[in-house]
């Protein structure tokens, strides 16, 4: 479904990304782990069309999509949760879920808001509250619904969990295991690299923009000297408890 | 008492204008990050428009909608064909871009119609006037702040409950996520241009309904005031802006009552400006602070 071939991206002079290829097949789940630093976010923003790469060509469907623009790579059935969220808190709830259903008819959007409300009740009993009142695990349910929105048949996630409580970490990964049941094909990059991984059908590893390890999920969850080497000692453990 | 509620009235009948423009700037602050020192050449630009259909007779109500169409259409080419080639430059090339088209507008309008006044007839009525309870009522000021009423309940409504106004104002909160959603910068920016326009098209009418000519500083005068009206609002909130623009035309009128007969304007308007700075000084991001305004 993806196909990523050769890769770089560049900030000014530094190279965050060095050639990195990988692809992702329909219906898989792919986690992405590394240290910080490693050009997780990059390589997904790249992908999504936030940052121009300076080589490389990124397919979707055997369509290039190369550097298109983020609202093209939406019409064509790609959607990003972006790190740390990104969700508009001057909007209701409410309203970043029509929004994120801007490409889609009006029949359709009434139908995915529905569909929203049913899986994420939460929203729901918070639907005309300002998106800046939200915690950490509704904001980020927030995300995940809002990317939902285009109905994407491949969905990049970016740090689901960062930020969160271990309680909410576990209703993130419990969310990616009901994704994938839907058949959508996900690409998520974590900190909680090991968990990930162990989920994951297949993973990469990623070290200063380069891909140093790749291979099905739990064979990479099982390397020690992976985590040792390259995520570090901490990478596996939640980040800061959600407030 | 009355002549309280007389400096209300006609402060509001200002300061509704002042709203209109102001808003205009914010919205074009909120999602390109500039501050438009060209936006009251739209004002020029409907004045002009009405004095060519003034001159062959056309009725009033008619130049009043040509103003506001001829605001609109400006508005959107000035986007297209200056703004856009510059979006992704530093905000000191913007700035400079809309400085550019504030002194390109005045030029032209010399060169192709005169550096002089042109005056055409406006609607008498709008001079007509009530007294009631000690005050005096002047039409064009009550029209003046009902229509600045009913268009911002409409700006209102266009915000919080269509795509297009949300989408507005996601983007001004965030572009790049508004982008990851499906929007598209060129759509959201032309109708924001395109609304901005609108509000000053409209802003443009009550001008020229109290003082029918064209010259081509027309703008500058106003745009001054827009722009301060925005800022003391909080650069990128809309309800700022019209809360900025009301308070200006309010310290306006009671400044020009309060002081000795014959001051001059220009040294009302140093009493205000004085006022302003007093503000920033206790508030230096305006009255209502803008957390988040990002661009393209």
């Amino acid at each position: 479904m993806l196909a990523v071939d050769g890769l770089t991206t560049r900030y000014g002079a530094i190279t965050a990304l060095h050639a990195v290829s990988l692809h992702v097949d329909s219906g898989e789940l792919v986690a992405l782990v590394g240290p910080n630093g490693a050009g997780k976010t990059t390589l997904l923003n790249t992908v999504a069309g936030l940052l121009r790469p300076a080589a490389g060509r990124v397919t979707l469907d055997g369509g290039d999509v190369t550097g298109k623009d983020p609202a093209t790579l939406v019409d064509a059935g790609l959607a990003l949760v972006p790190e740390r969220r990104r969700i508009f808190r001057d909007l209701t709830v409410g309203e970043n879920l029509r929004l994120a259903g801007i490409t889609a008819s009006t029949a359709e959007r009434r139908q995915r808001l529905g569909e929203a409300k049913a899986l994420f009740p939460v929203l729901d009993a918070k639907w005309h509250t300002s998106a800046g009142y939200l915690s950490g695990g509704e904001a980020q349910q927030l995300a995940v619904a809002r990317a939902l929105m285009s109905d994407p048949r491949l969905l990049l996630l970016d740090e689901p969990t960062l930020g969160l409580a271990p309680k909410l970490v576990d209703v993130i990964f419990e969310l990616l295991v009901t994704l994938r049941g839907q058949g959508r094909t996900i690409v998520v990059v974590e900190q909680n690299a090991r968990r990930a991984l162990e989920l994951a059908d297949r993973g990469y590893v990623l070290r200063t923009g380069r891909i140093v390890a790749e291979g099905p999920g739990a064979a990479l969850a099982a390397r020690a000297d992976l985590f040792a080497a390259f995520v570090g000692v901490g990478a596996d453990l939640g980040e800061e408890a959600d407030r | 008492m009355s002549t309280l509620l007389q400096n209300i009235v006609d402060g509001l009948g200002r300061g509704g204008t002042y709203a209109l423009l102001a808003l205009g700037i914010s919205l074009i602050f909120g999602v390109m990050h500039l501050v438009n020192f060209a936006h009251a050449e739209l004002i020029t630009v409907g004045a002009y428009a009405a004095y060519g259909l003034a001159e062959a007779d056309v009725n009033w109500w008619i130049l009043a909608v040509a103003i506001v169409v001829s605001a609109v259409v400006a508005s959107v080419a000035v986007e297209r064909v200056a703004f856009r080639w510059v979006r992704n430059a530093s905000p000191f090339t913007m700035l400079l871009t809309s400085f550019a088209i504030e002194r390109l507008s005045h030029a032209l309008w010399q060169v192709l119609v005169s550096p002089k006044k042109q005056t055409f007839s406006g609607p008498a009525w709008a001079f007509d006037t009530w007294s009631v309870g000690g005050i005096r009522l002047e039409l064009m000021d009550l029209l003046t702040i009902g229509v600045t009423i009913a268009v911002l309940a409409l700006t209102a409504l266009v915000f919080t409950r269509t795509l297009f106004g949300i989408a507005v104002r996601g983007a001004a909160e965030d572009f790049d996520a508004a982008r990851l959603m499906g929007v598209r910068a060129n759509r959201v920016i032309s109708g924001a241009f395109a609304y901005a326009g609108f509000l000053a098209g409209v802003a443009a009418v009550m001008i020229l309904m109290r003082s029918p000519t064209a010259e081509p500083t027309l703008g500058a005068d106003w745009l001054l005031k827009a722009v301060v009206a925005a800022v003391i609002g909080g650069l990128g909130s809309f309800s700022g802006a019209v809360i900025g623009g009301l308070a200006l035309g309010l310290a306006e009128v009671f400044l020009r009552s309060y002081l000795p007969a014959g001051t001059p304007e220009r040294l009302t308007d140093a009493f205000v400006f004085a006022l302003i700075a007093v503000l920033f000084i206790v508030r230096p991001a305006g009255l209502f602070k803008v957390t988040s305004a990002e661009r393209v």
